[in-house]
């Protein structure tokens, strides 16, 4: 098929429009000058060392590492059987309660985190990190009841029904014949929701108190109060370890798997 | 037991979205209808304040933008993303998701760094001659527009490239041959075909730009505050938890709202459809 020149250009207008940011900030990480210039007059690498200097860059890392990965663990621990009965039997009002698993997407992550906040951290006196694992928790678990239901939509039940006529018993047959064959839809959901919640700022600001802070929230205060080239090498990181995750991904599950 | 199974089976999600979710939001919530009896008091005052409504248009109007600049430019280019040859569809996908996983305070830091008074637009146009004293263009409703594109613009490509994918390649190719310019088969093939994809690629930026915080409050500042870093500032700065549970409630509704809307108009846009197939 012949190529509308116009489409091209606007395509690549568009694309550029997305890369050109990303582009200047990865090269202000390398620049020598004390504030942030582009293009940049001299080369230094005293940035990315400065991020593992500031032990706040490391310590919020690790506590978004640690809430992403509860967070998605309890949800698959509660989402995957959840999905698994949506999907398996015809029961009573349905809809409504596929609506209700999927209803954390229609309240606002800031509303989220605000109602948690008041509710576990000044009613319930729970300790912020509950409050934090708890919200991210509801914030990913539409990921996985919608990524792992269409896979399980896709699933011929007669397989499993096979496993138990021939003697495989429900909760067997359940890890033996329908887990193996839904494996790539719970990798999709996992990826998903780990990096949403590892991203996610909405759901933090409310509920990350003296001593605990997620690694955006801590990047976001310190560009208001720090103008250099710090944030930048940061940045240059994450996007590294997004290319890396990319890469695997693509090798293992297909990118698409990543656009649901 | 066995009609037992199923129920048993959504009890810990549920119990755990009762107990997190639900309550937590009533607790929020009904203080701002009942106080000893019921009251719409709370949200009378709101919208009778300048200073509120001020918000609440400035959210709706960046939102609304934001939905209508990533429609004209994402279809475009999902169209260009699904005419292309698998191998270069691939790639275009995976250029276009990789912004989407990198972290809104990045993508939000980009353009201060491009809009900033130092920044390089304001570095370019001084050293060309065309202005001679820095413009502002950052912590301005501008700077939130731009920034909210930048932020959702994939989230629609992906979305509509999703649809235009499945359309088959053939049936373009019919309408040209059959004597259609690009321009109007593309118009009167493709388009109504996509409009399913067009329509939730709406939905998620809209409310998506309706209920950010990262972008608006780091290109805004706080004197362009929108629904959400005003709802933080409300509870946090002022300690206002009523006033603050009044915007979270006109957060979901504007969002349940917009649902209704989309849905709404993509049934009717089905029935029709139907009629004419």
């Amino acid at each position: 098929m012949r190529k509308n020149k116009m489409l091209v250009a606007f395509a690549c207008c568009v694309f550029a429009f997305l890369f050109l940011p990303l582009f200047i900030i990865a090269v202000t990480a390398f620049g020598g000058e004390s504030a942030i210039t582009f293009p940049i007059q001299s080369f230094s690498l005293k940035w990315f060392a400065n991020i593992f200097t500031s032990g706040s860059f490391i310590s919020s890392f690790k506590t978004s590492f640690q809430i992403a990965l509860f967070a998605t663990l309890l949800a698959l621990l509660v989402g995957i059987p959840a999905a698994y009965a949506l999907a398996r039997y015809t029961i009573k009002g349905k809809n409504m309660i596929q609506s209700f698993f999927l209803s954390p997407t229609i309240i606002p992550g800031i509303v989220l985190g605000f109602a948690l906040y008041r509710f576990i951290v000044l009613v319930m006196r729970m300790p912020v990190f509950y409050g934090l694992l708890l919200g991210h928790f509801l914030a990913v678990l539409p990921y996985i009841i919608r990524v792992v239901g269409s896979s399980l939509s896709q699933f011929d039940f007669s397989i499993e029904e096979a496993a138990w006529s021939l003697g495989c018993g429900k909760v067997s047959a359940f890890f033996k014949v329908v887990i193996p064959n839904i494996t790539s839809g719970i990798m999709a959901a996992f990826m998903l929701a780990f990096i949403n919640s590892f991203n996610n700022i909405p759901v933090s600001m409310f509920l990350t108190g003296p001593g605990v802070s997620t690694f955006p929230t801590n990047l976001m205060n310190y560009i208001e109060y720090n103008y250099d080239p710090t944030v930048s090498a940061v940045s240059v990181l994450l996007m590294a370890g997004t290319i890396i995750i990319m890469f695997v991904v693509e090798k293992t599950l297909g990118i698409a798997s990543l656009a649901k | 037991m066995k009609k037992q199974l199923p129920y048993l089976l959504l009890m810990p999600g549920s119990i755990l979205l009762i107990v997190f979710l639900i309550l937590p939001l009533i607790k929020v919530l009904f203080p701002t209808i009942y106080e000893g009896t019921f009251t719409v008091k709370n949200y009378r005052e709101f919208f009778q304040d300048a200073y509120f409504m001020k918000i609440l248009i400035r959210t709706l109007k960046i939102a609304v933008l934001c939905t209508v600049i990533s429609m004209f430019l994402g279809v475009p280019t999902a169209y260009f993303i699904s005419r292309c040859n698998k191998k270069k569809r691939g790639l275009l996908l995976a250029l276009t998701i990789f912004p989407l996983l990198t972290n809104s305070v990045i993508r939000s830091f980009a353009w201060i760094n491009i809009l900033g008074r130092n920044g390089i637009v304001n570095t370019l146009l001084m050293n060309a001659g065309i202005i001679e004293k820095p413009l502002t263009l950052l912590y301005t409703e501008f700077s939130i527009l731009v920034g909210s594109i930048y932020l959702f613009l994939p989230l629609m490509i992906i979305t509509v490239a999703g649809t235009m994918e499945n359309i088959e390649n053939d049936l373009m190719e019919a309408a040209e041959s059959l004597g259609a310019s690009r321009l109007s088969a593309f118009i009167k093939i493709v388009l109504p075909m996509s409009i399913p994809g067009i329509i939730v690629g709406n939905i998620l930026v809209f409310t998506g730009t309706l209920t950010a915080y990262t972008t608006p409050q780091l290109l805004g500042g706080n004197s362009n505050l929108v629904l959400a870093t005003f709802i933080y500032q409300r509870a946090m700065s002022l300690g206002d938890w009523t006033g603050a549970g009044v915007v979270a409630a006109v957060m979901i509704a504007a969002t349940m709202v917009v649902l209704r809307i989309f849905n709404a108009l993509a049934a009717k846009i089905d029935e029709r459809g139907e009629k004419y197939a």
